[in-house]
């Protein structure tokens, strides 16, 4: 355990000492949030509430994957740059380095996800639920973000190079762009629903978002909350059930 | 012994990167492990290190066998692989401390341990700077720390020097010396035969994953026999026509105009050649009798295509 601290804060203090990284991830996440809620946004229809509040949930949601991205391209070069040969080397559990891949990069993405936030309140965002539901889904999308990071990091291991790792991140795109996310998944058309419906992320999403939503929930996304929580909570465990010991295997084999 | 290892063979696919590799390292030397790219010596490091899985074949390092007690290897060897893994954003202490850290002891001994690797390397000086900011030297020497802030048995360099500027390269040939003295064993990969030449006790000369030669600098410049006769000319025309004088065993070097032929008894035949080249009428530069360089060794024991790609990198 203490060996998995130990590594997890060398991957967190990188992460801090870096401040253009921080500042480039928070601008042109911001960008992106702004672009969306105020150019996109007008011209996309909610029914029943104002488009940031349909919005935020699914902007923070997906946020997952992009950061995701970040956790492979890292993992990828520390196997590249020989910190991985160092580490497997050292009297230390097998484990301990990818557990603290995962806790190190599910720590920086709740960080993203709270200044995400407030940013969110700054241009309008409101809950409709109680505080506590608020929470519950903050702390929903945390979770999402720990199952996908075991997706991520066994893809940086497999990537073996950070331009590599990078490329497989293209991945998350259509995950990101073709579900509930930014828009109401009936105005796409009929095939594309088909995908936008069933794939992991539009549940999760909706599973954030039913829970900001309060009693707008039920009309708007026609399940109650926990319909969608059991739902993403399922895919989630599905995720790490899949990549965990798929990674844990291609660490040893080294 | 600190290394046994008997016919290793490891598989990628179907190249067979050790093909029945045999070494055997004593306590208290420097091994040098020699060979052109792709001979097999990273991969009998990280063999060594515990991080592969061998196909077939022993290892035993510091009595531990590599497949069966793994634990027990991590704890008694010490890695620097051949890139600098040292954390950047971190400075040359804190990544000193933490590696020590991971050797499993508390922090004040961890304090100790990095402070004493870094005054034996010669970085206390930028010891609290982020490692970033180190040159490429320094980088090398942090990661040649954190390879022995765990006190190791047994050190394990792959291709310590690549990329480093002459002078660095005598820093750390030095700072190996001294750990020697100081006990600890070492494993060095290199494709530059000075770099044997210059530090280790004994060579082993790998190719295609598989030992062609062991022994002392000494015994592998003995072992190809006698001495060389150098001719360097003063036209570069005269190269083939002297080659061609001297029997088909010459070796022309264009660049520097030379001719090498190696002989076993030496003083006729410098004679006769002298005779025969005055004959043909060839002007030279220069002439010499000489002992083999470790690159001929070399060159007679894997193939001229080896060496020119060991000497280009």
């Amino acid at each position: 355990m203490s060996a998995t601290l130990i590594v997890t804060r060398r991957s967190l203090l990188r992460y801090v000492r870096t401040p253009q990284l921080i500042v480039m991830a928070t601008l042109q996440m911001t960008m992106f949030f702004l672009i969306y809620r105020y150019l996109f946004g007008g011209a996309i229809r909610t029914v029943g509430m104002p488009y940031v509040d349909y919005l935020v949930p699914g902007f923070i949601a997906t946020g997952v994957l992009f950061s995701g991205i970040g956790a492979a391209v890292a993992t990828a070069e520390d196997l590249q740059q020989g910190f991985i040969d160092r580490l497997r080397s050292l009297p230390i559990a097998r484990s301990s380095v990818l557990s603290a891949r995962a806790i190190a990069d599910t720590l920086i993405l709740a960080l993203a996800a709270a200044v995400t936030v407030g940013i969110a309140f700054a241009v309008g965002f409101r809950l409709h639920g109680s505080a506590l539901d608020g929470l519950a889904a903050f702390g929903l999308v945390i979770a999402f973000g720990f199952a996908f990071e075991w997706l991520f990091v066994t893809m940086g291991l497999f990537a073996g190079n950070a331009q590599a790792a990078q490329g497989m991140g293209m991945i998350v795109f259509p995950f990101a762009f073709i579900s509930s996310a930014y828009i109401p998944v009936a105005t796409m058309p009929g095939w594309l629903q088909v995908f936008a419906k069933n794939q992991p992320l539009t549940y999760m999403v909706d599973a954030v978002r039913s829970l900001t939503l309060g009693s707008h929930a039920q009309a708007l996304l026609g399940h109650p909350a926990s319909y969608f929580v059991i739902r993403g909570g399922i895919w989630a465990v599905a995720i790490v059930a899949v990549s965990l010991p798929v990674a844990v295997v291609r660490y040893r084999r080294g | 012994m600190a290394i046994e290892a008997r016919g290793l063979v490891k598989r990628y696919g179907k190249t067979r990167a050790l093909d029945g590799l045999d070494v055997a390292a004593e306590r208290g030397q420097v091994v040098a492990v020699l060979g052109p790219n792709g001979a097999g010596k990273t991969t009998f490091v990280r063999a060594v290190a515990t991080l592969l899985r061998l196909d077939a074949g022993t290892l035993r390092v510091v009595g531990h066998d590599v497949a069966k007690d793994p634990g027990a290897v991590r704890r008694l060897i010490g890695l620097a692989g051949q890139f600098a893994a040292v954390e950047p954003a971190m400075s040359g202490r804190e990544n000193l401390e933490m590696v020590a850290r991971l050797f499993g002891v508390d922090r004040a001994a961890a304090r100790r341990s990095a402070q004493a690797v870094l005054e034996q390397l010669d970085l206390l000086e930028n010891a609290d700077r982020l490692a970033r900011t180190y040159s490429g030297g320094m980088r090398r020497r942090l990661d040649l720390g954190a390879s022995l802030v765990g006190a190791p048995r047994l050190l394990l360099l792959d291709e310590p020097t690549t990329g480093l500027d002459p002078r660095s390269r005598i820093e750390l040939w030095q700072a190996i010396r001294n750990l020697v003295e100081a006990g600890t064993d070492v494993l060095l990969t290199t494709q530059y035969l000075d770099e044997a030449d210059h530090v280790a006790n004994q060579v082993v000369i790998i190719d295609h994953g598989r030992a062609v030669a062991t022994g002392t600098p000494a015994e592998l410049k003995a072992r190809i026999g006698g001495s060389v006769i150098e001719l360097h000319v003063r036209e570069e025309g005269d190269l083939d026509r002297v080659a061609g004088l001297l029997g088909p065993s010459a070796q022309i070097d264009r660049s520097t105009r030379r001719v090498t032929i190696r002989v076993d008894s030496s003083r006729e035949r410098l004679t006769d050649v002298l005779r025969s080249v005055d004959a043909a009428g060839v002007e030279l530069e220069d002439i010499s009798l000489r002992r083999p360089t470790l690159d001929e060794v070399f060159l007679a024991l894997t193939g001229a295509g080896a060496v020119a790609e060991a000497s280009a990198a």
